[in-house]
């Protein structure tokens, strides 16, 4: 920092003094304010957790863990038992971020290491826009283009071309609407998420990390891999966990393309169901009182299973922060 | 690039801002029609809302009793009337006794309003023809019992018809809905298997196939998928020309889906009813030889004694108006009126109607 000169000091003195001064009646509003704004939030967390905890005991009371452990679901005899809703909700989110990570960091070291300045703004105001189609949008896409784009190539080329078939994951008849169908739209609506958050911890790295790293004899690969991407890190993964957050609660768009069966199945291509579908799906025309009551707990796990993700995520960013820390 | 994304911005902040605008709009014109401006309140059933709407625009019309109607689902229609915060509801599916005792109001009566089927829809490459099915074989598709095309069960009724070797994928609905429960009911009623090993509901648990929300989820999900089957409302697939089977019927016809044919249903049920019956009717696999099996009606229900006189005076009024102006319109969107002579007997059921509960 270049020195000032002491005038001009004493007088910016002099003014955040005057300031101070002058405005403790509004810095007393704003500071209420803002408090007021800071505890409304989590509050209505707090609401809406109660809310839905208070409409799930009743099916919590009578049916219990059997909510979770089976995978009986037949309204008319009073079973609910959601475990491949559970599971659908899982692995579509698995399998989106194997597909998105890779790619959502391709593009966010591209822009922020290789890309010419000119094509950044473009190409990541591009990908950014992935977040602003609407969700039904991408369902409709998913049954008119995706799955028939799986149904007639993908899949029988993973299956029989690659011998994957050999594996339980991409076996049996392919139809189209699966959980692979699932997985790959939800990729692509978490893939900005992603890519956005990195990109921006990426440029955040400073210019003198870059530069000891090249200075060293570094090709730029390997500048990228030790000296960029690991003080990145728990930024990346705090984008990862939020396009997860993103995946694991998507409802229209996995509901049109999933095939929405309650059945738990290795293979990709056999269709499967999420709890967000199954509540989407339902919600509307259950008349019995135990049916709703489930429906919320179905819910209530999906809350639950959402805030440990997150608090998985925290640990995560906190762990590796701290580890660079030292 | 600045200049790129300041434009971007300010035509997403435009964007968003309109969005807020209608959105809010439209919320608080609901909540004053619901506030003041509506003489009734009605919500439920989401297979007639489009009938309804024009009912109710129509009557607004012709009588300037305004009725906002939110087609939030039978399930919600149900519990609504229950809880007494509407003044009607509309229901796909008969309410059951339990349901019936739990209402807050009193005895509710069901007034059926016009009828509706399901056609089955299919994508078997190759076959032009339009199918013929019977209600074993359409049970044992839908239980996987038949799995192929050129299953011999389906090839001898349909002679003269190449029958691909393809396997059979069954879409049924995903969703909870009305169009599921007649499917169900006729199933459940045509097949002793069915019956035990499924049942009917609005949402059952289906042996095979893939689920698919809404009629434009199932009937996109048949179109893209060779070898799939599937059921959907009649008014939907007429509205969109989708391929439709022709279901045996109890005399042993061969019918297609068809306005008058599903009237027809009604009519040949209506015949043998009791001078005191609830309406709680279904009319799956009817008597009579231009019957479509598969349909069914829709129901308004409505406390059979009124708390307020206006709206009840005012409620009355337009269910007889339905029976008489209404029903004309119905065939205009592909919704079956009620036959002539259940038409009179709903009428004395609104009769039934009175004030007994006003204050």
């Amino acid at each position: 920092m270049t020195s000032l000169p002491a005038e001009w000091l004493e007088k910016e003195k002099d003014r955040r003094i005057l300031r101070v001064e002058g405005s403790a009646v509004s810095d007393r509003i704003y500071e209420v304010l803002t408090a007021a704004c800071a505890l409304v939030v989590p509050a209505l967390v707090i609401a809406i957790a109660l809310a839905i905890f208070v409409a799930a005991w009743p099916a919590f009371s009578k049916l219990g863990l059997s909510i979770v452990t089976t995978s009986d679901w037949d309204v008319r005899a009073g079973h609910f038992g959601a475990a491949p809703a559970v599971y659908g909700t899982l692995v579509s989110s698995a399998v989106a971020l194997i597909i998105a990570t890779p790619l959502a960091l391709g593009v966010a070291v591209f822009l922020s290491e290789f890309s010419p300045t000119w094509l950044r703004q473009p190409i990541g105001f591009l990908v950014d826009l992935l977040a602003a189609i609407p969700s039904v949008v991408y369902g409709l896409w998913g049954i008119f283009v995706l799955i028939p784009l799986l149904r007639e190539h993908v899949m029988p080329f993973l299956r029989d071309t690659l011998h994957l078939g050999a594996t339980p994951f991409f076996r049996g008849a392919a139809y189209g609407p699966s959980m692979l169908a699932a997985g790959v739209i939800l990729a692509i609506m978490a893939l900005p998420y992603i890519s956005s958050v990195s990109r921006e911890v990426l440029l955040a790295v400073p210019r003198s990390q870059r530069e000891a790293a090249l200075a060293l004899g570094a090709t730029r690969w390997e500048m990228i891999r030790d000296a960029v991407i690991p003080f990145a890190k728990s930024g990346i993964i705090g984008g990862i966990m939020l396009g997860l957050g993103r995946a694991l609660g998507e409802t229209m768009a996995v509901t049109l393309v999933i095939g929405n069966r309650l059945e738990i199945s290795p293979s990709l291509f056999a269709p499967g169901y999420t709890m967000a579908s199954l509540i989407a799906n339902e919600f509307s025309e259950a008349t019995s009182d135990l049916h709703l009551s489930a429906l919320m707990a179905v819910g209530a796990i999906l809350f639950l299973i959402t805030l440990i993700v997150n608090a998985i995520a925290r640990w995560l960013v906190w762990s590796v922060s701290r580890s660079q820390a030292r | 690039m600045r200049a790129i994304k300041l434009a971007a911005l300010i035509f997403f902040v435009a964007a968003c801002s309109k969005g807020d605008g209608n959105n809010s709009g439209a919320a608080s014109s609901t909540a004053s029609s619901v506030g003041g401006g509506a003489d009734l309140t009605g919500a439920g059933a989401t297979f007639p809302y489009p009938i309804y709407s024009k009912w109710f625009s129509d009557y607004a019309t012709a009588t300037g009793v305004k009725i906002n109607y939110q087609s939030i689902g039978s399930g919600g229609g149900v519990r609504q009337i229950s809880e007494e915060t509407v003044d009607f509801g509309a229901s796909d599916g008969p309410m059951s006794d339990d349901e019936l005792a739990k209402a807050k109001g009193g005895p509710i009566l069901h007034i059926p309003t016009v009828l509706g089927a399901d056609v089955i829809t299919y994508n078997v490459p190759g076959v032009t023809a339009v199918l013929k099915l019977t209600p074993s074989v359409i049970a044992d598709i839908f239980m996987g019992r038949i799995k192929k095309w050129n299953d011999t069960r389906i090839g001898s009724l349909n002679s003269g018809v190449t029958l691909p070797n393809q396997d059979i994928l069954v879409v049924h609905r995903s969703d909870g809905s009305g169009t599921t429960y007649i499917f169900t009911d006729y199933l459940d009623k045509v097949s002793p298997a069915w019956h035990t090993s499924v049942g009917k509901g609005k949402e059952v648990k289906w042996p095979v196939g893939l689920g698919g929300k809404g009629n434009e989820g199932v009937s996109g999900q048949v179109k893209q998928t060779p070898g799939a089957v599937g059921y959907v409302e009649l008014a939907y697939a007429k509205q969109n020309n989708l391929p439709a089977a022709l279901v045996r019927n109890k005399s042993g016809q061969y019918i297609a889906a068809s306005v008058p044919a599903v009237t027809a249903a009604a009519a040949g049920v209506a015949q043998s009813l009791p001078a005191n019956t609830d309406y709680r009717l279904s009319i799956v696999d009817a008597p009579g030889a231009q019957s479509y099996p598969i349909s069914s009606f829709t129901w308004l229900l409505v406390y059979q004694h009124q708390k307020d006189a206006v709206k009840g005076k005012k409620l009355i009024d337009f269910l007889n108006w339905a029976m008489t102006e209404g029903e004309k319109t119905a065939p205009t969107l592909d919704y079956a009126p009620l036959p002539a002579e259940m038409v009179t007997s709903v009428k004395a059921k609104i009769a039934t109607i009175d004030l007994a509960g006003a204050k």
